[in-house]
């Protein structure tokens, strides 16, 4: 009887030890921060290019993670990127001439979006426009660029 | 000719396995309710097919994470890329290693115990007795074993997986001075909880039905002899790693298809 107790009771332990695996795999591994964010506030911004933004990409305001991208699509008249963004509702005094940018984090990291507060005293609230954008860096176009204008320098550095 | 035929005869056999096993797995999920509650014969099984095994899945995972943080750091260093060990570490983990290597091992440490256990009980014609005694030994004897092993795997490899994590993070962070912070940010920017971890589980999970079920199938229907115990569990070795390597490229294959 002693010994079929402590089985028992290896086996209990096993199984949490097994849940405490998943959970801590679900919660410190993930992100999984990013689907519980209800709260905060909406805001959206048009973009020319969005580069290779993601849904649930970070945005950022001087490096630190205020909010989550929550969709992007295509505005079919003029056809730019429409990116909706919520963020936090701790951060409700960004001035709503605000720019907002998509960087790249490192060399090969993911692309999000960094906004630079501007000077209004009225501020950013559900349902507002970023008016300043800032498009993602394409590195083709950049090349491009650089190439037409050692062609048009004639060569010359 | 005779070469066709006997490739005719291979065919057919292995169709015969397949059908076999099949219905084999009917006719537990027919017991599995009543089967549920006698809970007590399955939590000893738990104990004898998953925390038994708990030693050698953890102590692989955490091999198998060293290895990818050092082969990780070799190569990402080449690209000045290193804060992006997480993540490597993370994904191959949770996606593919864990869920292979643990079936794999699982099928070397438990699934060959449960083939021989039932084997020795046919040989040794108790499984006989229970049905003279009216006692269904499928409910009895197999049930359990299966459900036991359907439940074992999926925790085994969220284990491996966490301590995987940490060996690679041991070896990455503590030995090859990847940044801490850079380590775990970058893997929870782009770990997902849905695709990767979830995605993982379910893997683990059919794997443990699937080499659970070729366990007790083969254990159940070896010759009575020693001869015939012996070769059942070798067929249960192969068979296991042959399904988990097949099943694993049909579920990646439907999981990347399906995002």
């Amino acid at each position: 009887m002693r010994q079929t107790r402590s089985i028992e009771i290896s086996t209990g332990l096993f199984i949490i030890l097994g849940f405490c695996a998943l959970f801590f795999l679900a919660t410190q591994t993930t992100n999984i921060k990013a689907y519980g964010d209800t709260g905060g506030y909406e805001v959206t911004a048009t973009f020319t290019n969005v580069g290779g933004l993601k849904v649930r990409a970070p945005v950022t305001m001087a490096g630190v993670d205020v909010g989550r991208v929550t969709a992007i699509r295509l505005d079919s008249r003029n056809f730019n990127a429409v990116v909706t963004m919520r963020i936090g509702s701790k951060f409700n005094e960004i001035p709503d001439d605000s720019t907002a940018a998509i960087l790249t984090s490192g060399l090969l990291g993911e692309q999000y979006i960094g906004l630079s507060p501007g000077g209004a005293e009225t501020y950013l609230k559900n349902g507002s426009k970023i008016q300043f954008t800032q498009p993602a860096i394409i590195l083709e176009n950049l090349i491009g660029q650089f190439l037409f204008n050692k062609a048009s320098s004639g060569g010359k550095p | 000719m005779g070469l066709l035929r006997e490739l005719y005869y291979i065919l057919l056999g292995f169709l015969q396995g397949l059908g076999a096993c099949w219905l084999f797995l009917f006719r537990i999920l027919r017991y599995t309710p009543a089967a549920l509650l006698r809970w007590r014969i399955i939590w000893q099984q738990i104990y004898s097919v998953g925390a038994m095994s708990l030693v050698l899945i953890m102590v692989s995972g955490f091999f198998v994470g060293m290895v990818m943080g050092l082969q990780g750091y070799n190569t990402l260093s080449k690209f000045a890329a290193t804060s992006a060990l997480g993540t490597l570490v993370a994904l191959s983990l949770l996606r593919e290693l864990a869920p292979v290597v643990t079936a794999l091992l699982f099928a070397g440490r438990a699934g060959t115990a449960l083939t021989s256990e039932i084997g020795l009980m046919r040989a040794t014609e108790q499984i006989a007795g229970m049905e003279m005694m009216a006692v269904d030994p499928v409910r009895r004897v197999v049930v359990p074993r299966f459900l036991a092993g359907v439940v074992s795997v999926p925790l085994l490899t969220m284990i491996f997986s966490a301590v995987g994590i940490l060996g690679g993070f041991v070896i990455g962070v503590s030995f090859m001075g990847v940044d801490s912070g850079a380590f775990w940010s970058q893997m929870r920017v782009n770990v997902d909880v849905w695709d990767d971890v979830v995605g993982g589980f379910i893997k683990s999970i059919v794997f443990g039905g699937a080499c659970s079920l070729l366990a007790v199938y083969e254990g159940y229907y070896s010759h009575p002899t020693a001869e015939g115990v012996s070769r059942a569990t070798t067929r249960t070795v192969v068979n296991s790693a042959l399904a988990v390597l097949v099943l694993d490229y049909l579920l990646t294959a439907f999981m990347i298809h399906g995002v």
